[in-house]
């Protein structure tokens, strides 16, 4: 009984000091990578390049499961409220539901499985094949012309991806509300307009999609970074990178959430 | 005792002094002393695993040493600042075993690569010297090509092309041969002891293709289990007392170095009943 207890409690502590060791990792890579922001003038052209990869390339995902979420909030939506007569604010409550928490979510899980994975395969496999050993040895430094761009792209490219997954998501839910169900036109965009506040749900929202996107991106390219330079590794780190950034948004989604709009 | 120990420290561009490293508790070199003289060319051979790559890794920078002392052109390496180590290494090239070039770019943009990030150089002289760093190589034609489109060989001599575009002190080849077939190891085995003796640089191979290297280098060292155990010319090597360096250079199946991973009795573990599969 004692010896089941104390190999449980070692147990317990080895994985405590795995994580803190590797939340020690995480945060000595990101110094790192703050202090090589310095160079992105020198890399611009590198940026740009990776807002198109990381950005532009993920578009297309996110219009689509915007537009499919906000249809589907629409008849769900639409089938809650008839039963109170509230159909009308059908407007109201989709773009509430996007605009506060499905957009930033959504898109930052679906940022995760598209670009994050995609931008930790891309590192480990330059890992693999000594493309980063090698621009050490060409006195390089890897932070500045590999880390720094990809990092900084997956920042400025998350809340434009949320803003568009939100908009076309009303767009969705307008198409099914208005289209399809009959509510009235005036009313969908009036209550919307009225109940939707620029400050404390707009910008929140755009807060956490900001918020996302530098833990999003941080975890894939620390993943990368970091990942055993095998193609097991490779795999490995991937997964971890979407895994890591879901229990991340989520958990933080909460917090953010709790902070936000705890009180209200 | 090794005679390429006792050599004037004013010829050395490497010198490595009592050198440890270990890898979770596993000794990969324990405790060696290489010097390597400026403007030959030398090698270190042993077996795979045996520790190589790792001492080239050591005199780049790349590992640091647990113990002992690596010094390089004057500097010791584990004094070095980044920003000192970074400086060392824009005078050092490297070829990788894999080439490790750049796959996004063309063989024109990789051999370009250094100098588009050292120095504020115009286009044309870039192109110009990119252009005669490729044609040293013989690729000056393939310069438009991407990584993907080149054979084995033809990625190694864009990788030494790359090396050499900063005229660098010193190259440090990783396995140049390994997978290579016949032509363009003579390729490479030429260009390693041209561009040496053309450009004034050192060089420093690791290998087992016994060979090959012998054929080029002014010096050799071999490792085995983490220790030099014999150094000197190629042609010392091969009157070397040693079994071991023997059953090596000879390529012998069995010897010192056994053909069996250590197991328990033939027999008896034919006749054993435990069938833990």
């Amino acid at each position: 009984m004692m010896n089941s207890l104390l190999s449980w409690l070692q147990h317990v502590g080895q994985r405590t000091m795995k994580s803190a060791v590797r939340m020690g990792r995480g945060h000595i890579f990101l110094w790192h990578t703050l202090m090589a922001m310095g160079a992105l003038k020198k890399e611009f052209s590198s940026l740009i390049k990776q807002l198109y990869e990381v950005g532009v390339l993920s578009s297309q995902l996110i219009v689509v499961s915007g537009l499919t979420v906000g249809m589907v909030l629409g008849l769900q939506g639409y089938n809650t409220l008839v039963d109170f007569g509230a159909e009308d604010a059908l407007g109201q409550m989709v773009a509430l539901s996007l605009v506060r928490e499905m957009g930033p979510v959504i898109t930052a899980l679906l940022f995760a499985g598209r670009a994050g994975s995609a931008l930790t395969a891309e590192i480990g496999l330059m890992k693999v094949t000594e493309q980063i050993p090698a621009m050490e040895m060409m006195a390089v430094d890897p932070y500045k012309k590999v880390i720094a761009p990809r990092f900084v792209a997956g920042i400025i490219s998350m809340p434009f991806l949320a803003a568009m997954f939100s908009a076309v998501g009303v767009f969705g839910g307008y198409l099914v509300g208005v289209g399809m169900l009959g509510v009235d036109d005036g009313a969908f965009w009036s209550q919307m307009s009225s109940k939707v506040d620029l400050y404390a749900d707009i910008l929140n929202g755009v807060i956490k999609s900001v918020i996302f996107g530098i833990v999003a991106v941080w975890i894939a390219v620390y993943e990368g970074f970091n990942a055993v330079p095998t193609t097991a590794g490779v795999s490995r780190a991937t997964t971890r990178t979407v895994v890591h950034t879901a229990f991340a948004v989520l958990g933080l989604d909460f917090i953010l959430t709790a902070l936000m709009f705890g009180g209200a | 005792m090794p005679e390429l120990q006792q050599q004037n420290t004013t010829d050395l561009i490497v010198s490595m002094k009592d050198v440890s490293l270990s890898f979770g508790g596993r000794p990969i070199l324990d405790g060696i002393n290489i010097n390597i003289p400026r403007g030959k060319v030398t090698t270190i051979m042993g077996p795979s695993g045996t520790g190589k790559t790792t001492a080239l890794r050591l005199i780049s920078g790349q590992l640091m040493a647990n113990s002992g002392e690596v010094v390089v052109d004057g500097k010791n390496i584990a004094d070095l600042k980044r920003r000192d180590l970074y400086s060392l290494r824009k005078r050092m090239g490297m070829m990788f075993q894999s080439g490790a070039l750049f796959t996004d770019l063309t063989v024109f943009e990789n051999v370009a690569f250094p100098l588009r990030e050292h120095t504020d150089l115009p286009e044309a002289m870039i192109r110009d010297i990119v252009v005669m760093k490729l044609q040293a190589v013989g690729l000056r034609g393939a310069r438009e090509l991407m990584p993907a489109e080149l054979s084995g060989g033809m990625a190694r001599r864009v990788a030494l092309a790359r090396a050499v575009a900063l005229d660098p002190m010193m190259i440090l080849y990783d396995e140049p041969f390994t997978g290579q077939d016949p032509i363009t190891v003579g390729v490479i085995m030429q260009l390693i002891r041209k561009l040496n003796d053309s450009l004034g640089l050192t060089s420093v191979i690791v290998s087992h293709d016994v060979a090959e290297v012998s054929a080029i280098s002014d010096c050799a060292y071999i490792i085995s289990n983490g220790k030099v155990v014999e150094s000197g010319s190629p042609q010392s090597l091969n009157h070397s007392e040693s079994e071991w360096v023997q059953q090596f250079l000879n390529g012998r199946p069995d010897g010192p170095a056994k053909f069996h991973y250590p197991a328990d009795d033939y027999a008896e573990d034919l006749l054993s009943q435990d069938v833990g599969l």
